[in-house]
Parts: structure tokens; sequence; C-alpha cells
């Protein structure tokens, strides 16, 4: 069973993209899209018999791997709660992207290839997180970054797309690092690094030292904090988010799954199954807790000033992400398990959303140029909404019932309180961002659905109205694959860069300039529904397995250091905690309701008077043009004066051609080696060898 | 397999070959240097199928003896590591010959010949048990090479060929002095009997040097690396192929067969020396080769660094790094063999190594960009392809030694995938900026039968390395027996630390909710 969920993608991957153009368009949708559905139907009642407390743990094993000594890595599959929950969140949201992709790259030649490395990334997210041992799980996480790299640069034309690619997978190696590191220095202290045995021997561990870079450091702290520098760049975590934002480049699908639902979570999937062992160190706890709450402080500010779609979206991504990553930090593993599965659904839900109205508004991705949107595209502006309401928590406390994440967010917010410590400032940190959260993700709502069309202004719908259905703008293709295709998806998803004029869309002029938005098809709209379902009841239906105290431990089964006692803390902490997510969530949709509906000049006089801070947050706190400086300009001029001056200016020029200069004179170099080197050698070689074999009869 | 000389014949059917093909003609030098090829790719199978890699087998098999005159024998003999190496080179000839199929056009039988004759040499330096044996295939070896860079090679060859010369000249003269003084001391030259051989610490130290000075030009290490990009701009495609798909192994073989085992303390105490030229070579190769503007260069500069984790993994001391240094030498010669036949395939049709000539193969060239990508993505060592196995079991390995060496080796996955995507992008991706790099055919039948049997390859000994690791493991143990009592303690070891101090209240709390669960 498992390994037809997992292996099925894998196939249909290989089928879609070595048939490519040979097998067509179709069969390649069907196989890969139908495989996906497969797989979920098959993970469901995984999940469910989990849910019921009915199942075990169970490893598949498959074949050895690498086998050293006493290192032995195994393909292996296991499944456990932890995976269960990974299981469904992956192949449901995997197979609805699929489905969505058939209308949203409808006008896509290269239709096969995008498939088949969809469904290559789900293959290698399910071997992530089916992984028995450290080094299957670093195939999955290297698997998935490949996918990555491909589906970003899908439109390879593009030099943005190109760029964002390769800094997507350069970042991650970065954290990669971090994870290589951390399995060596586990495997040199456990001798082993299958996870359920490091697991088991992590306690006894405290309190002894290791050497590392020539100082003596605690044991698990060093692992934890190596193989969470490797989570961290996976999950975009400050000082390694810089990836996320450029990653929008990719289709919008993409982003949807592997730069929302499922590839950027598996930093938290990794610190929640390693959870015993992070237990052991409070250090490295600590230190997750403060990049967590930073992230989500950071992603969520910067959030609030992005005019492209997408661009809101990924830094609000960022921000959750830094969520669940405190919340493992202060020892809530379930609860941020919890953010993860719901945050699953209601992300997916806004990134497909916004596909849907970037594709009913000809790829156009600049809110500034949307608005008034609601009454078009009804069905996208419902589920949109219902996303946003789950993104910002919306419920009521202590009655019990809300939307997707006011379970898991409040769980978390809550926990970080009882769990005192560090943890208290965390949640102040966290109702902070909630506030922003509220705030930038009613924005994109009131930015693009309300208020009076301001579409006339938009290049892309000029574009659109110019050439009536967009065939006659072909402007390359005119090698290769046919020219009567329609390439405009390769120009979308461009993301604007910040033109550095103020944010105030609503100075743009109004109109429709005569352009007639279109709901989405089916195929699309049937995704965003299931998903809303997702975001509506995923908190409430199943807040008791993942953070009830109780239910907590009989539904994670050890496969994660689920504390029962903070859980209990988190359900009696005073009423304001309580209420403060609520109110934050309330004041930051009011501000967003006065400053974008209300009072649309607000925006622009408050870049006027705090212009610095306004640019500050636009250019992203500047982390690309220092990083820029620091490294890659550095990496490139280092580079070119180590061949310059040291291959070429210092060991060649005192090596062979000081050599040459010596032994002979001048321009007679040349020709005396031309005639003579090989034989030279040969010769010496020949005297060399009677020399021996003299010496060796002689002796 | 009793008695019955499949090394020599498996040297005597190229040598064949080579002999023939002087005398005929260019069509018919072709069809016969494939043949001898392929008879020897069956021959090496066969001698895979029948080695005997059970840990209770005998280390040396096949073994052969026919004295010749003094101490000088024909002995051959394979152990696994010997016979993984004879494996690679056997399995990249037929692909060198078909690469060269259409690519030579001026003297054939000569150029057919002096592959064939290096296959004889190649498959002689790693089959070799005499130590003057070795020492002339050794060194006989690149004179075939310099034949194929000095007479197919490129515009420059001359001054490529005769910085290889410098090179290896030195350090073969100094290598030969210490051969001598070996035998002399031992009396004996069979290798074997001087793996065994437990040489004067004091004079291992020059002894080793004196072979270092040999390997480590043909590794090639940092410093002495600056022959390899210039041979490998000249040289013709299929010559780069062997260059870095066998050549380059040999000095890692001579390391693993000869300086570790005959030299242990002084391996172990010169050991910074190794781990100190590694790291530089990693942080700065890789640093130029993300600079070069010619995708020779470029892929020679990033061996280089790839070569640098072979002798960290070698000089690790243990099982993983050497078992790791192997498997890098192994995947090494598909993977950098198979980049060097994609630029030879674009090579052929636009006559340029030029990177910014091209761009946007992926559109008209998409079968290669799949291949090249696939190729690339080995290089950066990603899990699943032959170079993650070796670069990993490597770099574990001598983090059990240093945990510095490995931090800043390790670094080398950052900045190869640098490198190798910046490649790759300039070449696949973006608009086609030239006409006649957009006009460019895919690949054809012969390019695609090049490629494939590599890419399977790679993948076979990312996804099941066991094929591979499994005959060497009894050799490897043996070497790691061989060297434990010299091997260098590590830095990182871990030391238990005493109950847990009263004060460490939270510490206690915590694995009290750990175990409540």
């Amino acid at each position: 069973m498992i390994q037809l969920i997992v292996l099925l993608p894998l196939l249909a991957a290989a089928i879609a993209g070595l048939g490519n153009k040979a097998l067509g368009k179709l069969p390649a949708k069907i196989v890969t899209t139908g495989a996906l559905f497969a797989s979920c139907a098959m993970s469901w009642p995984i999940f469910i018999s989990f849910l019921t407390g009915h199942a075990e743990a169970t490893v598949a094993p498959l074949f050895t791997w690498i086998e050293s000594g006493s290192f032995d890595a195994q393909w292996a599959l296991r499944v456990d709660t932890m995976t269960a929950v990974m299981l469904v969140v992956i192949t449901s949201v995997s197979s609805l992207v699929h489905l969505y992709s058939w209308g949203y790259m409808e006008e896509e030649p290269d239709q096969p290839r995008f498939f088949a490395y969809l469904s290559l990334f789900t293959f290698a997210m399910l071997m992530l997180v089916t992984a028995n041992n450290l080094l299957q799980m670093f195939f999955g996480w290297e698997g998935v970054g490949l996918a990555s790299y491909l589906l970003i640069g899908f439109w390879f034309r593009k030099p943005s797309a190109n760029a964002a690619a390769i800094k997507a997978f350069v970042v991650n190696r970065v954290g990669d690092l971090g994870f290589m590191m951390g399995i060596f220095g586990t495997y040199l202290v456990f001798n082993t690094i299958s996870i359920p045995e490091i697991l088991e021997a992590a306690p006894s561990m405290a309190g002894s030292t290791i050497g590392f870079l020539g100082h003596r450091f605690d044991t698990m702290t060093v692992l934890c904090l190596l193989l969470f520098v490797g989570a961290m760049g996976k999950s975009a975590q400050l000082g390694l988010h810089t990836w996320l934002p450029d990653a929008m480049e990719g289709p919008t699908p993409v982003s949807a799954l592997i730069h929302a639902a499922t590839m950027v979570t598996a930093g938290v999937f990794m610190v929640c199954r390693l959870s015993p062992m992070f237990e052991t160190s409070p250090t490295a706890l600590g230190f997750v807790t403060f990049i967590g709450a930073a992230t989500c402080l950071f992603a969520a500010t910067v959030g609030t000033v992005q005019n492209d779609i997408k661009r809101v979206i990924a830094y609000s991504t960022c921000s959750q992400l830094g969520y669940m990553f405190f919340a493992a930090g202060v020892g809530a593993y379930g609860a941020a398990m919890f953010h993860l599965f719901t945050h699953a659904f209601f992300k997916a839900l806004l990134f497909l959303g916004a596909g849907s109205v970037i594709h009913a508004m000809h790829h156009e991705q600049d809110m500034r140029y949307y608005g008034g949107l609601r009454k078009e595209i009804p069905i996208t502006f419902w589920t949109m909404t219902l996303g946003t309401l789950a993104i910002t928590g919306v419920g009521l406390p202590l009655i019990g019932y809300g939307f997707a994440g006011f379970y898991s967010k409040d769980g978390i917010l809550e926990a970080a309180f009882a769990s005192g410590g560090s943890g208290v400032g965390a949640y102040y940190v966290g109702v902070f961002a909630a506030l922003l959260t509220s705030f930038y993700s009613w924005r994109l709502v009131f930015l693009t659905f309300f208020g009076k069309p301001r579409w006339a202004a938009s290049e892309h719908i000029q574009h659109a109205l110019h050439d009536a259905h967009g065939h006659g703008h072909d402007d390359h293709a005119t090698h290769g694959h046919g020219s009567e295709h329609d390439n405009a998806p390769a120009q979308e998803d461009a993301g604007h860069e910040p033109h550095g004029h103020e944010a105030d869309a609503h100075a743009l002029p109004a109109g429709t300039g005569g352009y007639h938005p279109h709901e989405s098809p089916w195929v699309m709209l049937v995704p965003l529904v299931v998903l809303s379902l997702g975001a509506v009841f995923a908190g409430f239906l199943f807040h008791d397995q993942f953070i009830g105290p109780e239910g907590g431990i009989e539904f994670w089964k050890g496969s994660l250091a689920f504390d029962s006692h903070l859980m209990h803390a988190a359900h009696e902490v005073p009423t304001w905690v309580k209420f403060g997510p609520f109110t934050v969530m309330l004041t930051g949709l009011l501000i967003a309701w006065l400053s974008y509906i209300k009072n649309t000049d607000w925006p622009r006089r408050f870049v006027s008077q705090f212009g610095a801070l306004y640019q500050f947050l636009l250019n992203k706190w500047y982390f690309d043009e220092l990083y820029n400086v620091l490294f890659v300009k550095p990496a490139f001029a280092i580079g070119r004066f180590f061949w310059k001056f040291g291959d070429i200016g210092f060991i060649d020029r005192f090596g062979p051609n000081g050599l040459a200069a010596l032994v002979v004179q001048g321009g007679k170099v040349t020709r005396r080696l031309q005639s003579g080197y090989l034989y030279t050698y040969a010769l010496v070689m020949l005297i060399g060898l009677a020399a021996a074999a003299t010496w060796a009869m002689t002796r | 397999m009793d008695g019955f000389p499949i090394l020599s014949l498996m040297m005597a059917v190229p040598m064949a070959g080579a002999i023939a093909c002087l005398f005929a003609g260019a069509n018919a030098a072709r069809w016969i240097a494939l043949g001898a090829t392929l008879i020897d790719l069956a021959l090496g199978i066969l001698l895979w199928v029948s080695f005997d890699q059970s840990s209770g087998g005998a280390q040396w098999q096949f073994q052969e003896y026919y004295p010749i005159f003094g101490r000088f024998a024909w002995a051959l003999g394979i152990d696994g590591i010997a016979l993984m190496l004879i494996a690679l080179t056997v399995f990249l000839m037929p692909i060198c010959i078909g690469a060269s199929w259409q690519a030579i056009e001026k003297r054939v039988g000569e150029y057919m010949a002096a592959f064939l004759f290096m296959e004889v040499l190649m498959i002689g330096v790693f089959a070799a048990q005499d130590l003057y044996l070795f020492y002339v295939m050794f060194e006989a070896g690149l004179i075939p090479m310099y034949l194929i860079i000095g007479i197919w090679g490129g515009a420059d060859r001359i001054y490529a060929s005769y910085k290889f010369f410098l090179y290896t000249l030195l350090g073969s003269v100094l290598m030969l002095i210490a051969m001598m003084w070996m035998v002399h001391e031992a009396g004996t030259t069979d290798i074997p009997t001087l793996m065994a051989y437990n040489f004067d610490p004091h004079v291992q130290t020059w002894l080793f040097l004196a072979f270092f000075a040999s390997f480590a030009v043909k590794m090639p290490m940092w410093p002495v690396h600056t022959w390899l990009p210039d041979a490998h701009v000249q040289a013709p495609t299929a010559g780069s192929v062997i260059l870095a798909g066998v050549l380059l192994k040999m000095g890692g073989y001579g390391f693993i067969r000869f300086s570790l085992p005959m030299f242990p303390e002084a391996s172990s105490q010169l050991a910074w020396l190794i781990w100190g030229l590694s790291m530089v070579a990693v942080v700065y190769t890789s640093l130029v080769a993300l600079v070069q503007s010619d995708m020779k260069k470029l892929i020679a500069y990033s061996s280089v660094a790839h070569m640098a984790i072979v002798t960290v993994g070698l000089f690790a001391f243990n099982q993983a790094g050497i078992e790791g240094a192997m498997m890098v030498m192994l995947g090494h010669g598909l993977v950098s063999g198979a980049l060097f036949l994609c630029v030879g395939v674009i090579y052929d049709r636009l006559h340029t190594r030029e990177i910014s000539r091209y761009g946007g193969l992926a559109i008209n060239m998409p079968k290669y960009a799949v291949l090249f990508l696939l190729f690339t993505m080995a290089s950066v060592g990603l899990p699943g392809t032959s170079n993650f196995v070796g670069e990993f079991l490597s770099l574990m390995g001598i983090y059990q030694a240093s945990s510095w060496v490995a931090l800043v080796c390790t670094t080398g996955i950052i900045l190869g995938a640098a490198y190798m995507l910046y490649l790759y992008r300039r070449i696949a991706y973006g608009e086609q900026k030239n006409a006649d790099a957009a006009a460019m055919p895919d690949l054809s039948m012969r390019e695609v039968w090049l490629l494939a049997p590599i890419a399977a390859a790679v993948l076979w000994m990312g996804v099941y390395p066991e094929s591979f690791l499994a005959p060497m493991r009894p050799d490897i143990r043996a070497l790691e027996a061989r060297l434990a009592p010299a091997a260098p303690a590590g830095d990182s070891k871990i030391k238990m630390g005493a109950p847990r101090p009263a004060g460490d209240a939270h510490h206690e709390e915590v694995s009290a909710h750990g175990e409540a669960h």
C-alpha cells in the first residue's frame, strides 16, 4: 500500500517525462493526475486509521542503499502518525494542484514536462516523510529541492525565473551543508542514522560533550543546531529565507504545492520528527524559538507592503512557518504539526485563488491594478475569503467554533505563553505578527475584490485587449515547437520588482478599460472549493487529536515528543491571553478596512510620513542587497583573482613557464619542445627503467 | 577461471587491435577499435561476475606470474579496488571510440591505435603486481595521451602537453628513485608483499613524499593542478573523457595501493598536508570554476575540486572515508566523462567552447538538455546519483578525523551547485541568442547511445551502490586494519559527561516530560 502511494507518482513522472512530446499532453495529464488521486485515495484511510487509533507504526523495508562499516542506510518506508498526517497533506494538495493545473496551464505547450515535474516532486516529498533514517530524509530533501529548482525555472526562457531557480537551489544548499554536517555528527555520536534508534539513545547523551571545530560543546546542542540549519534553509527561515519570495517566478500551482503547502514545511516536519532529540538541548530549542519568532515578525512586516499578490502570500507563508518553528521551540510539537496541517489547506487555497485571479486578469499580478473583482469572479472571491478567514484565525474563543487557523494559530500562541520563559516573548511577537497577518490578508482581499476596477492601467490587460486572444504576440518560439502555441503563461508570474513609487493603489486611474475578467474553468474551481472545506473544517474536526492534552497522546503515539502538561497548561492560560489573538485579528481587519475601503488615501499619507520605514519594508529589509555584497560579488571576484593571479600569475608563472624560461632561452622554447618533448620524456623513462633493472640484477 | 590468464587476455585484445588499426583504413580502424573495446567490455563483465567478493575470498585473484629477468616479472592480479577501476576503464573505452567516430578525421588508424594502446596500459596499471611493471604502465600511459593531445588536439596543444610533461617528469623521477630504494630494502618487487612490509618510519616520510610528488600531479592536487585545465581544453572529446575518467584515477589508485598501505606512519604524519591542500583545492578551484567562460575549463576545474574530496576521504583513515573516495573516483569517472561528452556534442556542432555562444538549447535540443541536466545534477552530488554516495561517505569519513576539514570540504556542495547550475543555465536555459546555436539538431542516435549507458550507470550507482561497494569491502577493511595503528585521533570524539549537574533543572524537567510519554 505505502509502496504504491510513494512509487505511483514516480512512475507517473517517468512516463510523462520520458514520453513527453511523443506521449502527448492529455495522456501525460491523465497518467500523472490519476496516479496522484490514487495515492490520495490510499492515503486517507491510513490517516483515518491513525485518527481512530487503530493503526500502529510500521516500516516497510525496500532494499539496501549505502552500507559502509557500521554505517547502514536502508531504503525503507516508515508509516506512523506523523507520516500519516503528511501523507494526506501531500497527496491531497498535490492531486488538487494537478487537477487545477489542467486549467491553469492549458495554454502551455510544454505540459507533459510540467506534470512530470509535479509528480516527481510529490514522489520526493513522500520519500522525505516516509524516511526511517536521516539519509533517506536527505534524499527526499534534495529531491524536492531538485523539483523546486526545475519548477521555479519551468519557464526557462525567462532570465528572472532562471536566477530564482538557481538562488533557491544554492541557498538551500547552504542549509544542506548544516544538515549534512548534522548527519555526520549524529553518526559519530550514535553510530547509526536510523531515526528511531537515535531518538531512543538521545536522552542518554545529554550532558556529554563533543569536539567541533577545535572546541568542545554540548553534544546534543551541536547536533540539533546543525540539523536545524538544514531546516532553516528548506523552510525559508530568517537568514536563509531570501529564495522563497523569488521562487514565485514559478507557475502559481507550483507555489501552492511546493512553496506553501508541502516542501517548505519539511523543516518543521524534520524538527518535529526529531523532537525527542531537540528536547535534550534547551539551547537548541531556544534558538529554534528565537529564529521562528524573528521570521514570523520579519516576514509579516514585509508582507504588509508588497504589491505583487503572490509575494504577499509568499511572505505570509514565511511568517506562518515562523509560527510553526516557535511552536516547536517551546515544545508544542503537536501544535506545530497542527498548524502545518491546517496551513497546508488554507495557504494552498489562497495561492490557487490568487492563481485564479491572475488567470482572470490575464497574468497581471500587481494588486494595484486589481479592484472590484468580487462580482466578476464570485467563486474565487468567496473561496479566497474563506481562506483569509482561516489564516487570520477567525473564531470565537471559549465558544468552540472557528476556522482552521483559529485552532492551530491560537493553539501555538497559548502554548507559547504557557511554556513560560522565552515562550512568553514569542507569544507577544506572535500576537503582533497576527495583527500584521490580519492586516495584510485583508489588504489583499480589499485591494483585489473591493473598490473600483483599476484594470485599465495594467500592461497585461492592455495586451489582452489589443490582441484579442493573445495569439499574435508570440515573439519567440520561432524555432522548435510550433509557433501556433500561445506562450502567454511564460510572461506571467513575473513578479514585479518594487518600483519605488508609492503604494497607493487608488492613485491609479480607475476603470475597466473595457476588459471582462472571466471566472476560471471548473477544473480550477473544484480544488478551490475542496480546499475551502479544509480551511473551514480542518481545525474544528481535528484539534482534539492534534493538540488535545489527552487526545494528542493517543493520536501521536510517541511519533513526536508530545507534551501533555504543556497542552493542559495552554488550555488554562488567562482569558486575556486567549482573547489577545482574537482582538488583534479584529484590529487588523479594521485597519485594513479603514485604509483600503474607507479612507483610500491613508496608505499614501503613511508612505509620505514614514518614507524610510516604507522603503525598508518594501526592499525586504535589504537582505538581497546585503547578501549580494557579502557573498555573491566576492565569490566571483575572489574566483577571478585566484584564477588570474593564483593559477596564471603565480603557479604557472613560477612553475612550468618559469622553468621553461630557465631551461631554454626565449623563442627557441616552442620549437624545441615541439620536436623533442615526447622523446625526451620517453628517453628519461627508459633510462630510469634501465637503471632500475640493472640495479635489480646486479645487486 | 582457474589458471586462465584473463587479465593478460584483456590486455592482449586491445594490443592486437592497436596493431591492426595501424595498418587499416579509416573506417576499418573504427570498427576494429570498437570491436576490440567491446570484447574487452565483455571480458570485464566476465571478470566482475567471476570475481569472488565474499569476505572469505582471497584478496588477490586472477594472479599471473611470468618472470622476465631479474626480479622484474609479468605479475598481474587484482583485488576489488582494481576490479572496479578496470570495470570503469573497459566501460568508458567503447564510449570513447564511439565519441571519436566522426569527430576524428585525420590519421584515424593511428588515433584508434593510440586509444587501444592506452587501454592496454590502463588495465596494466590497475592489474600490475610488480612494482616496476606498475611503473612502466603508469608512466607509459601518458605517451598515447600526449600523442592524442599533441596530434589531434586543439590550437594550443603544444603548450598543454608541455605543461603536462613538466609536471609529470619531476614526480615520476622521484617515484622511481623511491621504488628502487624500496626494492633494495625489502628485497622484492611484489606489490602485495610490499604492502605488508614495515618500512622504517623515518624513511617512510621520504618515500611517501617521493610517491606523493607523482600521485599529487596525477590527481591533480592543488597547486600542481594547472596542467589539467589546459590538457582538457586542448584534448579531443574522447581524450578528455579518458583523461578525466580514468587517468586522474591513477593518482587516487596510487595513494590507495602504495602510499597508504606501504607508508602508514608517514601518511598519518603528513595527513595535515593532504588535508590542507585538499581544503584549499575545494574552495579555490570551485571559485575559479565559477568564473570560467570556457566549458571544458570549467569542468576541468570542477574535477580538481572533486578529486580533493577523494584525497580527504582516503586520508580519513577509516572505512567510510576510503570507500567514499573510491566511490567518488568511480562516480566522477562516469560523470565528468559524460560531461565532457556533453561538451563534445555541442562542440562538434558549433566548434566553440565559449559558454556565451550557446543558450536556450533546451528549446532545440530537449533530449540533450535532459541528459545534460542529469549529469549536472550528478556532478552537484544530488542523492540518487553516483557522486552523492561517494561524497557523502568521504566527508562523513573525514568528519571522524577532523570536523574542520569536513566543514570546509562540505562547502564544496554549495559552490559545486553554484558553478554547475550557472553553467547549465547559460547553456541550456534562457532565450536562443545565437541563431547558429539555435539551429543545432538534437542528439543523434549514436550520441544517445553514448550517453544513455552512462546515465543508467550513474543512477544505478546512486540508488544501489552496494553492487560497487561489495567487491571492494574486504580490501578496504584490510586497508583500514593496516592503517588503524597509525590513524590520527579524531578531534570530535564524544566525551560522556558526568551525570547531569543538579542545577540544570530545566533539563531534568524536559527529560521527565519525555519519559512521561
